[in-house]
């Protein structure tokens, strides 16, 4: 990886770090692989052999901490368990994450995106294991990797031993009896393999094929309030779950309110006795410390929660907490309603269980065509002004898309007199209209000419529709003058 | 039968279940239609608050729910606070509803992915204090949903409307099932006021009303001039040439 201060990527770079008493290529960038160095060689022999080749010396505790940074920052997006794999990678479990991005594929190239534009060139592949990915991402040669459920094996198969995460030495170990890639080991028996090699190559093995479980520890910034708690015993049952996460809940409230900060959001995580980490994330819409509340929304998510066969660690924390201070209730004297009422714990409860995406509000975009004139708003701003017109008649329903409709014109600029439309054929008893739209040409270049004449009309039943016209009427360059339903009125 | 000779006695019959009925809620005030032949006949002289109100569109209505929508919109624009609106279909126009008294400062939509999740939202929204009241679009209304939604509304004292709506015309019978609502609506479209003959244009829109069910009320039908910006019905103009109150026109009088 490469941050934004580094130099071309033509330019042959390698980090130096000590080997012993040796100063040795600790790491490198491509120019400098291709220039014929490897890892491990030493300094004095590679600028002999590379000339103008730069050097810089390793800075382990810094690089262990700009990963920890770039951990923090993928949790805020991603998912909330999210672990740096140094000394060059972030591990991140992304069960139940992916939908968010629109699938597996999509969350990669969305994080591959936003690395890239912070300067970091990024290899990515998602799996059913950490080591799975880890092996694939580092390996594959491709830059987004998704490896369908179950498909692990395969890939991992013509892969060479070193993806597996075993120390260097034991590679080399590996090699002397011939085992190049993850296929030829995983093929050997256990008992002889552990008899030689000790019992690591056959845990990576386990581990990069799924058959054993390796917890992902998540990352936490130092200064995140959090609250935890061990059991003696594991716990299980659905009401003791919901009991503990209410006391945790209390306790991560009392923290913040100490530190006089509200949450934005709450990461629970499940530690389960067969080693595996649930985890469940809350989102609020405005910075909150009320531990009733937030413990109902908590426990809402625990049906998400697979307990197992017991979890005997819990953890809360409320990362990038917002400064929340007192407030005073407004004195209320009449026992009337508040003006405004505090809608936030409604608008967070409806969030969590429909998704944040589907609650929301309705606010007008400065734009006259109708299907562009709407934005959603979030449902904790209170828009006031807008730009919708107060004199034209807009419908109640509006179809997103325009249905075509046949119609019968007297005049080719008058509204129909007939229109058929989802096969019934209607008479227009009354019409108003013309309203003009234009295309809006700062867009794009096609709409420069193009026009809509949108027309309010009643059949004799006294329904009314909102029709429009593909164009002015006359001019085929404003459109292709065929008529769409655009809505019906209440 | 000795009940029938004493009305009186009757009377403080209906009175102390009437109270036992109401005795949870927190409110047994009305908002007024401000149509007096309407509210005449409603009892408590409107539309209850803290109560379910089932709204549908009549004939062709039922597929498109807009007149329902339309009639739901105006009756919460007249009353205090915001609306939550709760739906599947994602094609109410937000610009229409500004224009039926709902500003975008005042709805809040939560799209659900079935009517179930309808349901449990609006009972969310009816439990939360401070909302002027929950409007949900659903096609099936149970005896329990109803019911579920009636009690939360009672408790908190808002208005709870159902806008019924269903994706075939032969489900609409679904509304002669009986629910735990206190009114049941049907908003048929008519043809619109009449213009004067050389005024081109659509005039103010015209509904049929019926009250289908009403607790404690008889059921009736009237023609109506669709809500306005600012959520009120009007009765229609006997004559199309004359305004329909003295809100139309300006007096002036010559000595």
């Amino acid at each position: 990886m490469q941050g934004k201060a580094a130099p071309s990527p033509d330019i042959p770079v390698v980090m130096v770090g000590r080997v012993g008493r040796r100063r040795a290529i600790a790491h490198m960038n491509l120019a400098a692989a291709k220039a014929g160095l490897r890892l491990g060689q030493a300094v004095a022999h590679a600028t002999a052999m590379v000339p103008g080749l730069v050097l810089h010396d390793l800075d382990a505790a810094g690089d262990d901490a700009a990963l920890q940074r770039l951990a923090l920052w993928a949790q805020r997006l991603y998912s909330p368990t999210v672990a740096p794999d140094p000394p060059d990678g972030l591990v991140i479990d992304a069960t139940g994450c992916t939908h968010l991005f629109g699938g597996e594929e999509k969350m990669l190239v969305n994080i591959r995106q936003r690395l890239a534009k912070a300067g970091y060139t990024a290899t990515l592949a998602i799996a059913d294991s950490w080591g799975g990915a880890h092996a694939l991402a580092r390996y594959s040669r491709r830059s987004v990797f998704v490896v369908p459920p179950g498909a692990l094996g395969v890939q991992l198969r013509d892969l060479p031993v070193a993806a597996l995460r075993l120390p260097p030495d034991l590679v080399q170990a590996l090699a002397k009896p011939g085992f190049d890639t993850i296929g030829e080991l995983e093929a050997t028996a256990t008992g002889p393999l552990a008899h030689r090699f000790g019992l690591e190559p056959i845990r990576r093995l386990d581990q990069a094929f799924a058959r054993e479980r390796e917890p992902i520890e998540p990352v936490f910034a130092p200064e995140t309030p959090r609250a935890a708690k061990i059991f003696a015993e594991p716990i299980g049952a659905p009401e003791t779950m919901a009991r503990y996460l209410t006391e945790l809940t209390v306790e991560l409230c009392a923290t913040l309110e100490a530190l006089n900060l509200g949450a934005k959001s709450i990461d629970a995580w499940f530690y389960r006795v067969d080693n595996r980490i649930e985890s469940a994330r809350i989102g609020l819409s405005t910075p909150a410390r009320d531990a009733r509340r937030l413990a109902k929304l908590l426990c809402e998510k625990l049906e998400m929660v697979d307990p197992g066969f017991g979890v005997d660690k819990m953890v809360l924390a409320a990362p990038g907490a917002e400064p929340l201070a007192y407030r005073q209730d407004e004195a209320r004297l009449g026992g009337d309603k508040p003006a405004v009422a505090d809608l936030a714990g409604l608008i967070d409860t409806l969030a969590a269980r429909l998704g944040p995406d589907s609650v929301y509000r309705l606010a007008s975009a400065e734009s006259d065509i109708p299907e562009r004139s709407v934005r959603k708003a979030p449902a904790i701003e209170r828009p006031v002004a807008y730009s919708w017109p107060v004199d034209w008649p807009r419908p109640t329903r509006f179809f997103p898309r325009p249905e075509p409709i046949e119609t019968v014109a007297l005049l080719p600029d008058q509204p129909p007199a007939f229109f058929t439309w989802r096969g019934s054929r209607r008479r227009v008893r009354r019409a108003d209209g013309p309203e003009r739209v234009f295309g809006e040409w700062w867009r794009a270049d096609a709409e420069l000419a193009r026009s809509r004449d949108y027309f309010q009309v009643e059949d004799e039943g006294g329904q009314r529709y909102w029709i429009y016209r593909d164009g002015d009427g006359e001019d085929a360059a404003t459109g292709s003058q065929r008529w769409f339903m655009a809505g019906v009125f209440g | 039968m000795s009940a029938a000779l004493h009305p009186a006695a009757l009377d403080a019959l209906r009175r102390k279940v009437r109270a036992l009925e109401t005795q949870d809620r927190v409110t047994r005030a009305v908002l007024p239609f401000g149509v007096p032949p309407l509210d005449a006949r409603l009892p408590g002289g409107g539309l209850a608050l803290g109560a379910l109100h089932e709204v549908a569109g009549g004939a062709e209505e039922a597929l498109y729910g807009a007149t329902a929508a339309r009639f739901a919109a105006g009756i919460l624009a007249r009353a205090q606070g915001e609306v939550l609106w709760c739906r599947r279909q994602a094609d109410l126009f937000a610009p229409s509803l500004a224009q039926a008294g709902l500003p975008p400062s005042r709805v809040i939509f939560a799209d659900a992915g079935d009517e179930a999740g309808v349901l449990a939202a609006m009972e969310e929204g009816l439990r939360w204090p401070g909302l002027a009241g929950v409007i949900g679009e659903v096609g099936k209304l149970s005896m329990t949903a109803s019911r579920r939604l009636q009690l939360a509304a009672e408790k908190s004292g808002q208005i709870a409307i159902a806008v019924r709506r269903w994706r075939r015309i032969a489900d609409a019978a679904d509304l002669g099932q009986p629910t735990a609502s206190e009114t049941r609506w049907r908003v048929s479209t008519l043809p619109s006021s009449p213009l004067p003959p050389s005024v081109p244009g659509v005039g103010r829109p015209r509904w049929f009303l019926e009250l289908l069910r009403c607790k404690a009320g008889d059921a009736f039908d009237i023609e109506l001039e669709a809500c306005d910006a600012k959520g009120h019905l009007r009765l229609p103009a006997p004559l199309a040439y004359r305004p329909a109150g003295a809100d139309a026109g300006q007096g002036r009088a010559v000595a």
